[in-house]
């Protein structure tokens, strides 16, 4: 088996993003120091997990159009994936607000949005496992799907914007960018955000062959 | 006349290796320039020690990266299995 390019790329842009984001040069900002590399790695889960979510979204909606259970059984990893974007994400941004913000769960709108979010996602896995009957099962949770990205979007990026939130970029906070103005993060951040984003489909989609190659011998 | 053309000898070269030597000297001198009064690790960059964690690191995220790529192999061959059946 040869290695798929993108696959290749994951690792080159990974690899890249460790050692540059580790070791490159950053701003200089009182407080955040050199925590400020974490924008690589724990803003990155975020983006990850809102892709793999609206990925999802996409099979859920292929499911309904056509019926198809593949397209249920992609639906599924991604949101498992997203799930545990989001977890890593939680627990460095906790780590990460326990230096910075001086406590790991503050009473921030953005965290306790991200926790609600989660929590509807939680409920998808928890309402798929209420049905034996595949297609029943696949039709339902693919509705609630839906729901449950819209909802996520309000929640992630729409109500933390409205009120004030520790967050950059968001109630009245500048955007990242003023930390960034000389632009030397973002040569590292956009390949962080892909590299991570194709690492977690290459896992969804080996968890998505190894579903259909159980299903293929459930079947025969 | 024996004349041989040797890359690394002529001016050119000569020329562009000067340059890229000024080029890595400046970039050191403003890598290790301390900015204001704010704290960074600047002294573990100085002592070069931070590449010793960055290796770490990067030795863990290939070890994980052989780890999903024997998965991945495994994966295919479980796929030929089940389409021979």
């Amino acid at each position: 088996m040869k290695l798929q390019w993108w696959k290749i790329l994951t690792i080159l842009l990974l690899i890249y993003v460790l050692i540059a984001g580790l070791a490159g040069e950053v701003p200089r900002q009182a407080i955040l120091n050199e925590t400020v590399r974490n924008l690589y790695f724990h803003v990155t889960m975020w983006f990850a997990m809102t892709t793999f979510l609206f990925i999802s979204l996409i099979y859920s909606i292929r499911y309904l159009r056509s019926g198809k259970i593949s397209e249920d059984d992609k639906a599924v990893e991604f949101v498992n994936s997203g799930i545990l974007f989001g977890m890593i994400g939680f627990a460095t941004g906790a780590l990460w607000g326990n230096y910075t913000w001086g406590s790991p769960l503050p009473k921030d709108p953005k965290i306790l949005s991200a926790a609600i979010a989660m929590l509807a996602y939680f409920a998808y896995v928890i309402l798929r496992g209420a049905f034996d009957d595949e297609q029943k099962r696949a039709r339902i949770t693919s509705v609630y799907n839906i729901f449950a990205f819209v909802i996520f979007n309000v929640l992630i990026y729409i109500l933390p914007r409205m009120t004030d939130t520790l967050h950059p970029g968001q109630g009245g906070n500048p955007g990242f960018n003023i930390y960034d103005n000389d632009n030397i993060m973002k040569p590292v951040f956009y390949p962080a955000i892909l590299g991570w984003i194709l690492l977690g489909v290459w896992i969804t989609t080996l968890r998505v062959r190894l579903k259909k190659a159980e299903r293929n011998l459930t079947e025969n | 006349m024996n004349f041989k053309y040797n890359f690394w000898q002529t001016k050119f070269t000569k020329q562009l290796l000067s340059l890229l030597g000024l080029f890595i000297l400046t970039a050191s001198s403003l890598w290790a320039q301390p900015g204001g009064g704010i704290e960074m690790a600047d002294k573990l960059r100085e002592d070069g020690k931070i590449w010793v964690v960055v290796g770490v690191i990067v030795l863990i995220f290939i070890g994980i990266i052989t780890y999903l790529i024997r998965l991945d192999r495994k994966i295919s061959r479980l796929e030929k299995q089940v389409r021979k059946e």
